[in-house]
């Protein structure tokens, strides 16, 4: 027993209660620590694997997951050119909902806001779900007719999302600037009941550890630098630590989904814009929903830190760079006080970017590509954290049966082809 | 504050111009099928390095090219579209 140790013990038999901070502070003179390393150290690449993930975030771990757990698939590496979840899983803020436009897309996201509901369960591993709805706000007529609209395709596919009053809304955001004499007065909202936020990080781990305890490897620091196509196939991935093989090879990557397709010789209808965030310093609790408002363009949730989290539309132009700009902070800013002034004394704690690829339609790229053993998790844009869950899913089935699951089936590449796009005007960037 | 300089009105602040994309090489209408076209409308090289873009003086609706790094954001040179574009290139409307 060591010394802190017995310190304690003897307090906690003087006081009769147990301190706390010394029962931590045992661990300070001590090698052993109670926490488990979710991961092993670094193995050697092997040769091949049967399937390569590129990319490890949330997607990339969900997809060898779901191939290690429900298809048996374990000889899967994970490559990941920086650390587990430190690209864009890192850097979205963190909101799950299924109140799109489409049939297509409500019924996807839909089935990933279930799965993200018994996730922490499922892997045993507290991802920080927190189930508090989210609030999209109409400044006009048009906008009242468009959320009206939305209610009634959710419905029908047993989302729940509802139009509120003024009165309503007031009583659920009792902070809201809900003044007639605003330059932008709130007419209405959308009340999506199912909307949820949790820890983005927590989801990536969660999933690489599952994935690791059955087999399959995360290489972190390894970064995919070309793709041997032959005869139509992937035969081989080369990475800054050697050449491997493969079975089947998924790009899962976001913010550079173009360049590391190009190296398949695939083209894709994506555009990489950056999206500015921004956080404030802690306050209480005070801001339960998460409120997003189309026409002012900009959307914020309190975490459960008590920080705001403030985020908008893309960046007006293309760019591969995460560099912030003062013009987004200032327009994310004079947003975010048309809705809630008491933010005015707020400090901003933090601000970053993100490349987000963005497709024309505002829906994803999933499923088959030219290449006969390259399959795509591609154009993630602003809706890619929400469906981390479905995605890993449905990409599973895939690779496992070679058959394209009915769920994703709209999502594919060859959508374009056929001029069968998914008009998704109910994602964020399509309404910012 | 970033600058951009527009061929007809100098050096203007960013913000006074609009984002057209890339500059795509159109197929040849009488040749080309849905495919073609397809790439032709939705499809983008999408370049990590310098690229060929459209861009709009709002105010003037003045349209011009642009070569910009997309990388580091670096704008090289703006230019007038006649550079690319010339009248051999005009589609001639149908009798």
């Amino acid at each position: 027993m060591t010394l802190p140790t017995l310190l304690a013990k003897f307090l906690e038999l003087i006081f009769g209660v147990t301190l706390m901070p010394l029962a931590l502070l045992k661990y300070a003179f001590s090698n052993r620590y109670p926490g488990q390393p979710a991961f092993g150290k670094p193995k050697a690449l092997k040769s091949r694997y049967d399937v390569i993930i590129i990319g490890g975030g949330g997607h990339g771990a969900a997809i060898a997951w779901y191939l290690a757990k429900h298809h048996g698939i374990r000889d899967v590496a994970i490559l990941e050119k920086g650390y587990l979840g430190g690209g864009n899983t890192a850097r979205n803020t963190a909101v799950i909902r299924s109140n799109y436009l489409t049939e297509e897309g409500v019924n996807f996201y839909r089935e990933s806001v279930d799965l993200f509901g018994n996730l922490s369960n499922e892997l045993s591993y507290n991802i920080m779900l927190e189930n508090r709805g989210q609030l999209t706000l109409a400044h006009s007529d048009a906008a009242m007719r468009s959320l009206r609209w939305r209610a009634e395709v959710n419905q029908h596919l047993n989302v729940r999302s509802e139009m509120l009053d003024r009165q309503a809304i007031r009583e659920l955001v009792p902070n809201l600037a809900m003044s007639e004499d605003a330059r932008f007065p709130i007419l209405g909202g959308l009340w999506h009941a199912d909307g949820a936020t949790g820890r983005h990080d927590a989801v990536a781990w969660g999933y690489a550890r599952g994935a690791c305890e059955q087999g399959v490897e995360l290489h972190q620091l390894t970064e995919v630098v070309g793709l041997k196509v032959k005869n139509g196939r992937i035969a081989a991935v080369e990475t800054n630590r050697g050449t491997i093989e493969c079975g089947v090879a998924v790009q899962a990557v976001a913010g550079t989904c173009s360049v590391v397709a190009d190296m398949a010789g695939i083209k894709l209808p994506i555009h990489s814009y950056p999206l500015q965030a921004m956080v404030t310093q802690p306050y209480k609790p005070l801001l339960n929903p998460m409120v997003s408002s189309p026409h002012v363009h900009v959307y914020i949730q309190q975490t459960s830190r008590g920080e705001f989290v403030i985020g908008g539309g893309s960046d007006p132009y293309a760019l591969y760079n995460t560099r912030s700009t003062l013009e987004m902070k200032e327009s994310l800013s004079a947003a975010i006080l048309e809705l809630f002034p008491f933010l005015g004394q707020a400090r901003l704690l933090r601000q970053w970017a993100g490349v987000t690829d963005m497709t024309p339609d505002y829906s994803p790229i999933m499923g088959l590509s030219p290449v006969e053993n390259y399959y795509l998790d591609a154009g993630w844009g602003t809706w890619g954290f929400k469906a981390t869950p479905i995605c890993g899913k449905t990409m599973a089935e895939l690779i496992a049966t070679g058959k394209t699951p009915p769920l994703i089936k709209p999502f594919e590449l060859e959508r374009f082809y056929r001029f069968e796009q998914v008009n998704e005007a109910g994602a964020t960037a399509a309404s910012h | 504050m970033k600058i951009l300089n527009c061929p007809l009105n100098g050096p203007r602040n960013i913000s006074e111009f609009t984002y057209g994309g890339e500059l795509h090489e159109m197929p040849d209408p009488d040749s080309s099928g849905a495919r073609e076209w397809a790439e032709y409308v939705f499809f983008d090289e999408n370049k990590a390095g310098v690229v060929t873009e459209w861009w709009c003086h709002t105010a003037t609706s003045f349209w011009f090219l642009a070569e910009r790094n997309t990388v580091t954001d670096e704008v090289m040179r703006t230019f007038l579209a006649s550079e690319r574009f010339s009248e051999a290139n005009r589609i001639e409307p149908s009798a």
